[in-house]
């Protein structure tokens, strides 16, 4: 194969969308610039400028490989705002403007990207980002799922001092925003054909909204986590292992929806461990658990807000889960993906 | 070895060689399986689930008393 | 019916506590399955029981008895581009000799996750051009299952299926494992889900001939210290008989269904188990009615059941229960599950990888 097909690409992708000629230009013409709609981006050069005041700034990137493209609950458009919006959050940032990369494969319906890339619109207006610069490649059939999306993202730290692992301390408390695993078993859920009599919608939202209302209601953060791959059990090992300090997470605290929790006992799965997209963890003084659970208790994204965990108590750098048994089971990073078993 | 799981039986249907296949409601979760081992099993009837065949029936005289012998044990244990 | 009344945190002080009060003098009690030795390291049963009561974990891991050639020989074949390998998850980490399926999937083998071995039948329906191969592993909890699906390749005349069958059953293992002098087991909790298949009818024989009680135990934790407490009252009678503490689910005779299946499908061979070697009549062999879909005999003519590992791995020992996966030297040094050296420690059902996992921590 040397030479793309001098179709016109009607209704799907073809190499010659990735060429950089006339069908790469009346893709972002026509699909990426309306929907993405903004001044930064209108001028499709090769790079956007702004001036942005001083200060700290957060810049992080994700890449999405999620398979399959749409899923109960959102798709991979929603993730790829939501994901970096939240790295941006995490640091205490108020997010400002993302990329979007995109690699396609050859044969990918238009109205698949379509739909997809107007989803990623709504989601960043929503969030009060603008998608100001991107890049499109094309792979040929085989090479890729459909589509993958790397977004980077650039905001505007809005806290005094730096949030991370160093600021954490003994005494403080563990804050989750709500249950558990509901982006992991969605998924997981739809591969393995389970049909539930309550939809189960994974998580994917935006975090930064409630983390700014923390912030600017004056409470101290130390550290902020979000729940991606691998689960609430996994961030609290790494914060604990990156702070050097224990971590005790209460088993009874933790919240898990019911589908969530039947979908884990059926596939042999421990929720702990399962994917979240729109949780995270806080890590504030004790003295100041109760206001910062007022202020989520009145967003929509956190009324299910609770003390999770508390730091010190245990071997500093270990994280330990409570049982309801009165035990201790120390918790660790997995080393794959959890896998739905038989045995 | 054996990750097994109770549920429910919704529905039966038979199969393409005769065997009868349940949708069955694990605690809100449903999903398919086969009842080629338990095949007297009707629906309403809880049974135990192992990659996707059911290999027992819940009896529920004996998950009755199982239950009670627990009220007893708690009571004592009071 | 949920299992919340068997995870009752309440009920199962109260048994520890009956079982404390019972016990006179020191007892050791091997619980069977992976399975249970999981949710006993989970929640930390173990540490809610007096110190005299020793638990040893059993080899009931079918992932880490699985024989390595049985893998290597599911990997050969998965990097066939006509075959497409159907596998339960559990598998796809855990290496043969050398390699994972996993790592054959990475290279380009068409490998499958299976929920149901009844999946696999399907995919060969659909897909007539390919070679279908099941990766047919598993205690007699499984093994119908696998059975069922050659019965229905063979009732639809299918032509593209095939399964590996690599099983392994409890009682011969039992029994090898109790002849062991180097045993000091002095009670069983036999797998639950086993003996909802098998029903217990097999165990009298067994706990007679090595005078060790034998409880039938399920998996929940409620359901565990339940186990534990009648082999405790039996053990401090002086009673080597059989207990049914799984009566929700298990009779004597266990499911007839299931067991004609087995019967009419299986004939009972000697099975090598990895790390414990070859133990007479333990596996499983497909019947020459159904040898057109042994995959064995159908990609290698001639050829015939794995044998066992020659000599034992590190495994040895900690799958007959003789040491703890900590007390071996590599354990958690040279040994981790990101870098295996032998298959419990790959297993999520596997002692050492439990061990890893759970292993009490120290109190601050």
């Amino acid at each position: 194969m040397s030479c793309p097909l001098p179709s016109d690409g009607r209704d799907r992708i073809t190499l010659a969308h990735g060429s950089g000629g006339r069908l790469t230009r009346r893709l972002v013409e026509e699909i990426f610039a309306p929907a993405f709609d903004n001044a930064l981006l209108a001028p499709l050069c090769d790079a956007a400028v702004w001036t942005e005041h001083a200060g700290r700034l957060a810049f992080t990137t994700d890449a999405y490989v999620v398979s399959p493209l749409v899923f109960p609950g959102g798709d991979i458009g929603h993730l790829a705002v939501c994901g970096t919006v939240n790295d941006l959050a995490m640091m205490g940032a108020r997010p400002k403007h993302l990329s979007a990369a995109f690699v396609l494969e050859e044969g990918l319906p238009l109205a698949v990207l379509k739909d997809l890339v107007r989803s990623m619109a709504a989601c960043a207006r929503e969030a009060g980002v603008a998608i100001v610069t991107g890049d499109t490649k094309v792979v040929e059939r085989g090479k890729g799922d459909g589509l993958y999306v790397t977004t980077a993202g650039v905001g505007v730290c809005a806290t005094a001092t730096p949030l991370g692992p160093s600021m954490i301390a003994d005494g403080d408390v563990v804050i989750v925003n709500g249950d558990l695993g509901r982006h992991g078993m969605a998924i997981m859920a739809h591969r393995a054909g389970l049909e539930f009599d309550e939809p189960l919608l994974s998580d994917v939202a935006c975090l930064h909204e409630p983390v700014l209302a923390l912030i600017e209601a004056g409470i101290p953060l130390h550290c902020l986590r979000d729940l991606t791959r691998g689960g609430l059990a996994t961030a609290i090992v790494e914060l604990a292992q990156a702070s050097a300090r224990g971590v005790v997470v209460d088993g009874g605290a933790i919240v898990v929806s019911r589908p969530v929790a039947a979908a884990c006992d059926l596939l042999g799965l421990d929720p702990l461990y399962v994917a979240n997209e729109g949780r995270f963890v806080a890590c504030v003084p004790a003295s100041a658990a109760d206001a910062a659970l007022a202020v989520l208790h009145a967003h929509p994204l956190a009324r299910e807000a609770r003390v999770v965990g508390r730091v010190g108590g245990v071997t500093p750098g270990w994280a330990v889960l409570e049982t309801p048994y009165g035990t201790r089971q120390k918790l660790d990073l997995l080393s794959g993906d959890q896998l739905p078993r038989i045995c | 070895m054996c990750l097994a799981v109770p549920g429910r039986i919704l529905d039966k249907r038979a199969d393409a060689i005769a065997t009868w296949l349940a949708r069955v409601d694990f605690d809100g979760v449903i999903k398919e399986v086969s009842l080629a081992f338990v095949p007297e099993a009707e629906v309403g009837d809880h049974v135990l689930i192992h990659a996707g065949f059911a290999i027992a029936v819940l009896s529920a005289e004996e998950a009755a008393a199982t239950l009670a012998e627990f009220a007893a044990l708690a009571a004592g244990a009071r | 019916m949920s299992n919340a009344p068997y995870r009752d945190p309440g009920i199962v002080r109260a048994l520890a506590q009956a079982i404390a009060a019972r016990m006179t003098r020191p007892w050791s009690v091997m619980e069977i399955c992976g399975g249970q030795t999981h949710a006993i390291l989970k929640y930390g049963l173990d540490q809610l029981l007096p110190k005299e009561l020793t638990l040893i974990h059993g080899p009931g891991c079918p992932v880490c008895v699985t024989p390595a050639e049985a893998i290597d020989f599911a990997v050969a074949l998965a990097a066939r581009p006509d075959v497409v390998l159907c596998t339960y998850a559990d598998m796809l980490r855990v290496p043969g000799t050398s390699q994972a399926l996993l790592d054959a999937r990475a290279a380009g083998g068409d490998v499958r996750m299976v929920y149901s071995p009844l999946e696999a039948v399907t995919i060969a329906r659909e897909h007539p051009a390919r070679e279908i191969v099941l990766f047919a592993i598993g205690f007699e909890t499984t093994a119908p299952g696998n059975a069922q699906a050659i019965l229905s390749a063979a009732s639809a005349g299918l032509a593209n299926f095939a399964a590996i069958v690599a099983q392994v059953t409890v009682p011969a293992a039992l029994d090898a494992l109790l002849d062991d002098p180097r045993q000091r087991i002095d009670g069983l909790l036999a797998a639950g889900h086993v003996c909802t298949v098998t029903g217990y009818d097999e165990y009298h024989a067994l706990a007679a001939r090595h005078a060790t009680p034998i409880v039938v135990t399920g998996f929940e934790p409620v359901d565990l210290l339940r186990g534990l407490q009648r082999c405790v009252e039996l053990l401090e009678a002086g009673r080597a008989e059989v207990a049914n503490c799984y009566e929700r689910y298990v009779s004597e005779h266990g499911n007839a269904a299931a067991r004609a299946l087995l019967s009419r499908v299986f004939a009972p061979a000697d099975m090598g188990w990895r790390g414990l070697g070859t133990i007479p009549a333990s596996g499983y062999r497909i019947r020459e009615e159904f040898a057109a879909f042994d995959a064995w005999r159908k990609f290698v003519p001639g050829s015939s059941l794995p044998r066992s590992d020659a000599g034992e791995c590190l495994a040895g020992e900690v799958l007959r229960g003789l040491k703890k996966p900590n007390e071996c030297p590599a354990f958690g040094t040279r040994c981790t599950p990101a870098q295996p050296l032998g298959a419990p420690m790959v297993s999520g059902e596997g002692a050492c990888a439990a061990y890893f996992r759970y292993r009490p921590p120290a109190a601050a």
